[in-house]
């Protein structure tokens, strides 16, 4: 990882405040060679157009996750002149089927394949080292290669706040989440969602229910129904549809919304939501790449960032409250405050013993590989 | 005042009845299939036309995507080699009318099993060792998924519909289970999956392509199923059964006995096609190996009419449509519904011309009489 430091430092002051993970496994000299060149040759307002390629795993109207992809993409081609945008949806996590689709557009002379699941990595990977003049994006992935680079962004930060709100507004001090998968990506939001609500009040428990899928809005509502059943106030969820929203809407109870603001969806019910703006990172690493800036880096955008954000809080949540959420949201906004302070101890695993010691941090590395729950999370954290 | 005497009696109710035909004609077994393929290509003509696309574009992109290059006739026959393998293993338990729906889980477990011998049984042994192993492996597992319906059903009598079906779940927690736990990948970043498999445990492949030797594994069991069905007594026993169990009974076969070992073949071919995944195309153990093969098996074993041969027609041209009906998604930007909604028009259609071939439609008056 050493060797890599000046690159990683370089494009670090490049990009200002942008965030990248230590250990991005690219080579330093990249960045600079031909391929970088010749795309920002190609791509001038009126040559060749910037062709970048999105693989969705769920339907663009999900109205969650991969509509909120879908939105940056948009996004991207509204902003960046002369880029020309495709996508697939509904291509599942099977290697065989991902692995045709992220293979198609490559084939098809796409200059970025950007790829929205955990589950395609191992497509992306086994393709991207046959079409060395494509640059890959990893959204969600860990693995890193010539021409892949991972992306996704610190949607912890939204996390805690939300769980703030959610934890001055269960009444019972009971909280729900439908939760996909025991992944690191979800178990770290459903930590720092938690330590936001014991902000508000220290006793509260957050219960989780795995569902084994990302999208399935059948499961998804069925088990907001079953925690519900279970007698929390709030529903949260780190899944692809608003399913768990409108159940928690019909039972009358609160709800935070993942992804996009779920507001719409269920007005009387959603406090606010943890929202995604993939536009921010999609333009700026198409930016990058046309500029011949672009080395494999492994992205991971913070709220200062702009790539994550919290939806406006409802107006029927108290002012006070809703004034204390805003003033967190604020130190995050601005970055006075990171996912590290979010990670800071003292901090309780769930079986009671030190996760993190008190006044010390945990590194990004340990936080993106967090594998356990913080005290107050009732589930199990291996599914 | 008193009613009128009726002279007229009530007109007799009148219905519909399905009445089977003895032998169907040859020209009904081709023409009907034929036609109910071009029934569901206009209607589904009609649905496209309606929603504002051109159906004759669509369609010749669909061709296009799934045979139009090498390229794509390869990618074709990747996705075919699954539904094959899952095609004929329940196909030769439906011959003996025995519901196995659990070709998802036999897959599963025989990736399992498979996983096993790759990772932690064979981990050091050479192809020549490793890839077999992993054949044996891989059906075992099946095998014994299958086999825990087979002797449910076969000795006592519960039914295996119900059975097969739960266990799919249960395989597939099971493998979930093992990536996110005791198989972790320890250098995964305490992310699902296994670690990648030792390069010896590769299936070769043809040329560039991905098209890996579980095609060949599909088209040799094709063959020996054929034949087992065709021309051993074992497989008359099977159609006997098939037909009716109590005259399989009265006759003396051993129906449990052969229920058992059906359930065991059928569930060794499903994870044989999830052990030829792993070793062709995957390579390690994910938390999704399957978009469902399993379940899309019974709709070829049903249009190859449980025939092994009709199965590898059925699951070439299947694979086609699933190929192609992404392509019209990357060409044209149609939604990725539009794609199933053709496939469950033409199986619609399809179904319903089979019950054309092998019923005709008879008029019965109140009495029961055909008239």
């Amino acid at each position: 990882m050493a060797l890599y430091r000046t690159a990683e430092d370089l494009l670090k002051a490049r990009l200002g405040r942008r965030s990248l993970v230590a250990g991005a496994g690219a080579s330093a000299a990249f960045a600079t060679t031909g391929l970088g060149r010749t795309l920002a040759q190609d791509a001038t307002p009126d040559g060749d157009p910037f062709r970048v390629a999105f693989i969705y795993i769920g339907p663009v109207g999900d109205l969650g996750y991969t509509y909120a992809h879908d939105q940056g993409r948009i996004a991207l081609e509204e902003t960046v002149p002369n880029v020309e945008t495709a996508f697939l949806e509904n291509i599942p996590e099977v290697q065989a089927d991902a692995e045709r689709a992220v293979r198609g557009y490559a084939e098809e002379g796409y200059d970025l394949v950007i790829a929205t699941s955990f589950g395609h990595g191992p497509a992306v990977l086994a393709v991207a080292p046959q079409f060395p003049d494509t640059q890959f994006i990893h959204i969600s992935g860990y693995q890193v290669a010539e021409n892949v680079s991972t992306g996704f962004g610190k949607i912890e930060e939204p996390r805690y706040v939300t769980g703030f709100v959610a934890g001055s507004m269960a009444e019972t001090g009971s909280i729900g989440y439908v939760a996909a998968f025991p992944i690191p990506e979800v178990l770290r939001g459903i930590n720092a969602f938690t330590l936001g609500a014991q902000v508000a009040n220290p006793d509260v428990t957050v219960q989780v229910v795995w569902t084994n899928t990302w999208y399935d809005p059948q499961v998804e509502s069925s088990a907001a129904q079953s925690l519900i059943d279970l007698g929390v106030d709030v529903i949260a969820q780190h899944q692809d549809t608003t399913g768990p929203q409108q159940v928690a809407e019909a039972a009358g109870k609160y709800s935070i919304g993942y992804n996009v603001d779920m507001s719409e969806q269920a007005p009387d019910a959603v406090l606010t939501s943890a929202v995604w703006n993939w536009g921010a990172y999609y333009i700026w690493a198409a930016e990058q790449i046309i500029a011949g800036e672009w080395s494999s880096n492994q992205y991971w955008g913070s709220w200062a960032d702009g790539v994550v954000d919290i939806a406006p809080i409802a107006d029927f949540v108290p002012e006070e409250i809703a004034a204390e959420a805003q003033a967190m949201a604020e130190e995050f906004a601005s970055g006075t405050r990171g996912v590290t302070d979010i990670f800071t101890g003292p901090i309780t695993q769930q079986d009671g013993s030190e996760g993190v010691a008190d006044g010390a941090s945990m590194t990004d590395e340990e936080i993106l590989n967090m594998t356990w729950f913080v005290q107050g999370v009732e589930g199990s954290a291996t599914g | 005042m008193s009613a009128p005497a009726t002279t007229t009696p009530p007109p007799p109710v009148r219905g519909w009845r399905l009445e089977r035909v003895s032998k169907p004609s040859i020209a009904a077994q081709i023409l009907v299939p034929i036609a109910s393929i071009v029934a569901a290509l206009v209607v589904g003509g009609a649905i496209m036309l309606f929603a504002g696309e051109n159906p004759l574009s669509v369609y010749r992109e669909m061709f296009d995507g799934a045979f139009g290059s090498n390229y794509r006739r390869s990618e074709t026959l990747v996705k075919m080699i699954p539904l094959l393998l899952t095609g004929l293993g329940v196909a030769v338990a439906f011959r003996m009318q025995l519901w196995n729906i659990g070709a998802e889980g036999q897959f599963y477990f025989g990736a399992v099993f498979a996983t096993w011998v790759a990772l932690y049984g064979f981990a050091d042994s050479g192809a020549w060792i490793v890839i077999p192993a992993m054949m044996v492996g891989g059906m075992l597992g099946g095998a014994l998924w299958g086999g825990i319906p087979g002797v449910l059903r076969g000795y006592l009598g519960v039914n295996e519909t119900i059975t097969s079906l739960m266990l799919n779940y249960v395989a597939i927690l099971f493998a979930s289970w093992l990536v996110h736990g005791p198989w972790r990948n320890p250098d995964g970043f305490g992310f699902p999956g296994t670690e990648i498999f030792a390069a010896a445990t590769y299936l070769p492949t043809w040329g560039t392509t991905r098209v890996h030797l579980g095609l060949v594994f599909g088209l040799v069991a094709a063959v020996i199923l054929s034949f087992v069905l065709q021309r051993t007594r074992w497989g008359y026993e099977i159609s006997i059964a098939g037909n009716s169990e109590r005259v399989a009974k009265y006759a003396g076969m051993a129906t449990g006995r052969n229920m058992v070992i059906v359930m065991l073949v059928s569930g060794g071919l499903a994870g044989l096609a999830g052990m030829s995944e792993l070793a062709g195309i995957g390579h390690s153990l994910q938390r999704e190996l399957s978009p469902g093969y399993g379940y899309t098996a019974i709709i070829v074993a049903w249009l190859g009419r449980l025939n092994p041969f009709g199965i590898i027609l059925v699951a070439f041209l299947l694979a086609g449509l699933l190929v192609g009906g992404e392509q019209i998604q990357l060409s044209l930007g149609l939604p990725s519904a539009v794609a199933p909604m053709l496939q469950g028009i033409i199986l619609f259609f399809l179904l319903g011309g089979d019950l054309l071939t092998l019923y005709r439609i008879v008029r019965v008056s109140a009495t029961g009489a055909a008239s």
